[in-house]
């Protein structure tokens, strides 16, 4: 039996800066959790972990991290993507300003 | 304080040199992000949840006030204003760009500070009691022999792939305020007939298995330390476990093979090693400890203290919390609390360490000092300057008398910045600080240590802590496990856990339930949250946390 598999976006952290960046349905890197593809088959989240885990010149620690599709597109569904794509909780730094 | 020699400045010159040349490599595409992230933990560059992190070493807890400008300089000009004081003995500097961080390292070499050796299976920065040097209760400064060891295990050949990282602590007083139990070595000078030397403790350390060290020579002679650490060293390189990341430190081997066993090894190695060493780093260390010697302290009347202290109630109440005996009567060790309630423990601006900078330079001949309850001190105020000195700080947020008591938590970074972590730690700590101001009963509390880690790791020291404060993932929801009883001191102890965590908005008003039942329970107000506990074990603490619990039996 395979389970029903949960809709992931590709992420990982940008060489440069370290921010956190999301894979884009056009292959690009954003650095907003709403403008990254969804994927809904794990073959071609797969595929696309593989293909970006390749852009070593970009990108550090590509991993596939599960969402959900939201109102104004894919939102994280465990706390530390939510933490990953706004910011600390202490201080009002990161993507929750920056964006 | 100490400084560079020109071997000591042309190493950390070229480490950074080398380091330029590893970024751009690694920018430029030479260095695939495998063989790069070894060489940038070398360096103490880290990638966190945001951004990349940088720990800067602090050894032995001591930075001059010009290193703490260029510290503020750093934190002004390459990340976000502000530095984090850490449970080590470390800054780190939480928002760093990777191609700044060659010229964040330059700007340290610039005022004899580094990042070499914060990260990594090597030994790591040596800390030692930050009132070391100043000290009522001490018997020598550990400082002389935490830089011997520093200048020993800095790059030493044998020990640069250890199984995994090794801690050293060192103190100079019994009253354990480096936590040297909780290290891979913990050492303290004692004496013995008239002549001084160490006790040696081995095998500590917290994490996912906390283990309280064991004792392995009750008295090493001074001229044997290095040798006998480079036995020790080398008896764990040969023995520890590489099969298990989370077996490999020296207290699993410490564990499994027996103190006995381990002991008699290390005998053996040292008997051999010992003739290698000829008395030159004896030498050494007498040169080293001329440099850390008392400042001239300065003589004079201390009535505008007492002056102060009988009339000014805001003064005394800082006066009994933040102040601890030097070894000059006329003089104190000042605590300045980076606990303000409700702020981030640990963190302060750069106009804050500026002014602590300022600070330091008035009133305490240059020298300040972190401690691991992530404070800044400075260690030599003439008592007259006291006044003053309280005025400037409480007029920069760092005036919080609360220093030993509820609100001078420990916490890690957790979720908020930690790849690692499994929960957040700092807004509980922020949490449980503002409620403890809302009540107004710190002062009446008394001594408290609430120590909260983001993960099993326990870089908050969670396992040590009167009441410690575990936050985990369960199922997608943060929780956090609640341990009672730890002690980091002399009479160390692991905490024991209570039952089952409390999820994030229960975890603040647990904490609530069990200082008030405190306050039920114990025999006077001289005896502390410890005591108390040691004396009635976990039961009626157990009683507060879960009162549901109890309501049902009585059912
Ligand atoms: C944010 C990056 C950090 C990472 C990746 C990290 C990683 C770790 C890991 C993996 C351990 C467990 C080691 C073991 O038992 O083998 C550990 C322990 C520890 N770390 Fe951290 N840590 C971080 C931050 C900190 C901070 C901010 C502090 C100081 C506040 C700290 C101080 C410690 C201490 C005291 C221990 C436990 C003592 C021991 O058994 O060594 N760490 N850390
Ligand atoms: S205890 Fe865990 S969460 Fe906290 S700093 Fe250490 S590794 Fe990170």
């Amino acid at each position: 039996m395979s389970r029903a598999f949960t809709p992931k976006v590709v992420t990982a952290n940008a060489l440069i800066e370290g921010d956190v960046v999301y894979l884009t349905a056009t292959g690009e890197w954003t650095r907003r959790h709403d403008q990254a593809r969804l994927f809904t088959e794990q073959q071609a989240a797969e595929a696309a972990l593989s293909a970006a885990s390749l852009q070593v010149a970009d990108v550090v620690g590509v991993y596939l991290a599960d969402a959900t599709e939201g109102a104004t597109g894919p939102q994280p569904d465990h706390f530390r993507e939510r933490f990953r794509a706004t910011g600390p909780s202490n201080y009002a730094h990161g993507k929750q300003v920056d964006l | 304080m100490y400084h560079y020699t020109d071997f000591d400045e042309a190493f950390v010159r070229s480490r950074v040199a080398q380091f330029r040349a590893q970024v751009e490599r690694r920018i430029d595409g030479a260095l695939t992000e495998d063989e790069f992230k070894p060489l940038r933990l070398m360096n103490g560059l880290y990638l966190q949840l945001h951004a990349y992190m940088l720990r800067v070493a602090i050894p032995y807890g001591t930075v001059s006030s010009a290193q703490m400008r260029q510290l503020a300089w750093i934190a002004e000009t390459y990340d976000k204003g502000y530095g984090h004081f850490t449970t080590r003995q470390n800054i780190q500097f939480n928002w760093p760009a990777l191609r700044d961080v060659p010229d964040i390292l330059e700007a340290l070499a610039d005022v004899q500070m580094h990042a070499i050796q914060t990260s990594g299976n090597c030994i790591r920065n040596v800390t030692a009691d930050h009132f070391a040097g100043a000290a009522a209760d001490e018997l020598a400064d550990p400082r002389p022999v935490a830089e011997l060891l520093r200048q020993w295990s800095t790059d030493h050949p044998e020990f640069q792939f250890l199984p995994r990282k090794f801690k050293i602590a060192v103190t100079g007083a019994a009253a354990d305020r480096a936590v040297i139990r909780s290290h891979d070595i913990g050492l303290q000078i004692v004496e013995q007939d008239g002549e001084q030397g160490f006790k040696v403790i081995v095998g500590g350390g917290l994490g996912r298995t906390p283990m309280i060290g064991k004792v392995i020579r009750e008295f090493l002679p001074r001229a044997d330390l290095l040798p006998y650490c480079e036995a020790i060293v080398h008896t764990y390189n040969r023995l520890g476990r590489r099969d298990n990341k989370y077996k490999a430190r020296v207290k699993i081997t410490v564990h499994e093979h027996g103190i006995e066993a381990i002991r008699a090894d290390v005998e053996k190695a040292f008997r051999r090693i010992r003739p290698e060493f000829s008395g030159v780093d004896q030498e050494m260390l007498a040169g080293i400890e001329a440099q850390f010697a008392t400042p001239s302290l300065r003589s004079g009347a201390t009535t505008a203290y007492d002056t102060a202290y009988q009339g000014d109630p805001v003064f005394r109440a800082w006066a009994d919390t933040n102040l601890t005996a030097h070894k000059d009567a006329d003089h104190a060790i000042v605590t300045i609390s980076l606990k303000a309630h409700g702020a981030t423990p640990g963190d302060a601006t750069a106009d804050q360490m500026r002014l602590m900078a300022d600070l330091a330079e008035a009133h305490s001949h240059g020298e300040l000092r972190i401690s691991h309850e992530q404070n800044v001190i400075l260690p030599h105020v003439h008592k007259a300057d006291l006044p003053t000195l309280h005025a400037a700080l409480s007029g920069a947020g760092l005036g919080t008398a609360n220093v030993g008591l509820a609100s001078d938590i420990i916490a890690c970074p957790g979720m908020d910045y930690c790849a690692l972590a499994t929960a957040r730690s700092i807004p509980v700590a922020q949490e449980i600080a503002t409620r403890i101001d809302e009540l107004k009963i710190e002062h009446e509390v008394g001594a408290l240590k609430i120590k909260i880690s983001g993960c099993i790791n326990a870089c908050g020291h969670h396992h040590v802590g009167h009441i410690g404060i575990l936050g985990l993932d369960r199922a997608g929801v943060e929780n956090y496990q609640i341990t009672l009883g730890g002690d980091h001191t002399e009479t160390a102890a692991i905490g024991t856990r209570m039952g089952p965590g409390f999820a994030a908005d229960d975890v603040v008003p647990a904490i609530e339930r069990l200082i008030l039942a405190y306050l039920d329970l114990r025999d006077s107000a001289d005896e502390t949250f410890l005591e108390t506990f040691r004396r009635l074990g976990d039961a009626p603490f157990k009683a507060a946390l879960y009162p549901e619990t109890r309501a049902r039996h009585a059912a």
